[in-house]
């Protein structure tokens, strides 16, 4: 299988080290297989909560029932959203299959060991106030960026793959009658079938956010060498501009 | 000359891998059509998560859990109710006349077949249930239902060994079907009565089903007519309900 992207300690100036991939075969293929999926699965969700944008606490809710939230929007999609839970579950599917995939690639191939979770020096009080400032000034990454993810990226990506969305399939399947018909302790454990379609949506919303902060990093980083790099594999360091 | 070696070994590799594949994928859908795990409504592309969907639940349910009952503290205050009684005549007749002359028929593929007045099913053994119930939409509630267990019934007619599913027939245009897993599942009920009084008319008067390990729309109301069958091709467009004639899926478990 193809090494991982990140070298560690290879200095940049070495040629060689610019040659190999930034990114492993897998993870290319198995984030855009993850790309669309995750846009079918935002579009469907959106038409599935539009049969009833309210959210609620516990087991059970409904109209004559006091909600948590009441979103501002309206109930556009009643008994029209059969095409919208189609998409959502057959996107499922591969969205969670190809998730496991990569995530069990990465194990293997300690991808996240070597390149996700944070070194000592990564998390050293100075050099995480050095990367939060230099987000804070909207400061353009270094060179050595393309070829090593910061302490910032590195908690992000760790807490999307582990936290996220684990909790997002579990809540889903919480909302299962036939699961939780095997899995009691799935439904029981979130509070209830309605507290964890509350807490599917929080955690898609999160999702989201992180897919807008993502792709608005991509864009500051240099769009087309960091695309060229999660396509070809092959991106010249730092960004367009240099 | 080693290009040459390399190219051919890949050739034959990517080869034996395609048609281990292509076996594979034929076995499967072998095994799958044998054990009853490809739905009715399979076709298209939404078709692809339907079956996986339905045979991996089938396939973790096999030892026929039950889903999960609560105390009578939890039955909430209000159960809204989705969709209108029905307004025709017969259906009108029989509610002002308490259901005296309603009939439940069984029929098809049963050793005898009969028609079920609401009397004789309340003298049956019964069963109560406090269940959650959960729209597609989202919302939800929790009721106590009291019916007859589908069950019992099917063996009073006598199923013979070939059928496969229920068909379910109500005095509104819906109809549903439930595998032989569901039907003969010791929750689904044929439910006459809800947290404790006769069934309400909007909740589906005089029988409904109750299927507790599916949605809320699978738990069809206003029952008339139960039929059993080997195939589900010669009924409305042969997708086993009316659901995925209108975009839903004919399993509900989600």
């Amino acid at each position: 299988m193809q090494e991982s992207a990140y070298l560690a300690g290879l200095p940049i100036e070495i040629p060689s080290a610019l040659d190999a991939p930034r990114h492993s075969g897998l993870v290319r293929i198995t984030h855009w297989i993850h790309t669309v999926s995750f846009f079918a699965l935002v579009v469907s969700g959106v038409a599935i909560l539009l049969a009833h944008p309210r959210l609620y606490w516990g087991e059970t809710g409904g109209v004559g029932t006091p909600s948590l939230i009441d979103l501002p929007l309206p109930f556009i999609l009643v008994g029209q959203s059969g095409w919208g839970r189609s998409l959502h579950f057959l996107a499922a599917w591969i969205c969670v299959l190809n998730g496991l995939v990569y995530v069990f690639s990465g194990l293997v191939g300690r991808h996240f060991r070597r390149d996700l979770l944070p070194s000592t020096a990564n998390l050293r009080w100075g050099n995480v106030m050095r990367v939060v400032s230099n987000h804070l000034r909207w400061k353009r990454p270094g060179a050595e960026e393309s070829y090593s993810y910061n302490v910032l990226q590195r908690i992000t990506y760790l807490g999307v793959v582990f936290v996220l969305f684990p909790l997002i399939v579990l809540t889903g399947l919480a909302m299962s009658p036939a699961i939780t018909s095997i899995f009691p302790a799935l439904v029981t454990g979130f509070r209830g079938q309605q507290s964890a379609r509350t807490i599917h949506f929080f955690a898609a919303s999160l999702l989201v956010v992180f897919l807008f902060v993502h792709v608005a990093m991509v864009c500051r980083a240099g769009f087309m060498s960091r695309m060229r790099a999660m396509t070809t594999g092959h991106g010249h360091a730092g960004g367009e501009s240099r | 000359m080693s290009g040459d070696l390399v190219s051919r070994r890949k050739l034959i590799t990517t080869g034996l891998v395609a048609a281990a594949g292509a076996s594979g994928l034929a076995a499967a859908v072998h095994v799958a059509n044998r054990y009853g795990l490809i739905p009715p409504d399979h076709g298209g592309i939404y078709g692809v998560g339907e079956t996986l969907t339905y045979a991996a639940q089938r396939l973790l349910m096999s030892h026929h859990p039950l889903a999960r009952e609560f105390n009578r503290s939890e039955i909430s205050k209000v159960a809204p109710v989705n969709g209108d009684t029905p307004e025709d005549e017969p259906y009108q007749r029989l509610l002002a006349g308490g259901f005296k002359d309603w009939r439940l028929v069984v029929d098809g593929m049963v050793a005898r077949p009969y028609a079920f007045s609401l009397q004789e099913l309340k003298r049956f053994p019964a069963r109560s249930q406090i269940t959650h119930q959960a729209c597609e939409e989202g919302w939800s509630f929790i009721a106590e239902w009291t019916g007859v267990p589908l069950s019992y019934v099917l063996n009073l007619v006598g199923v013979q060994q070939q059928a496969r599913y229920v068909v379910f027939f109500p005095f509104d245009t819906s109809w549903d079907s439930l595998d032989m897993a569901d039907a003969w599942h010791p929750q689904t009920l044929l439910a006459y009565a809800m947290n404790g009084d006769e069934l309400p008319a909007p909740h589906g008067a005089p029988v409904r089903l109750r299927v507790p390990r599916q949605l809320g729309y699978k738990s069809i109301k206003y029952l008339s007519h139960i039929t059993v069958t080997d195939t589900l091709k010669n009924i409305g467009k042969g997708l086993g309900s009316i659901s995925p004639e209108i975009g839903y899926s004919w399993y509900a478990g989600i």
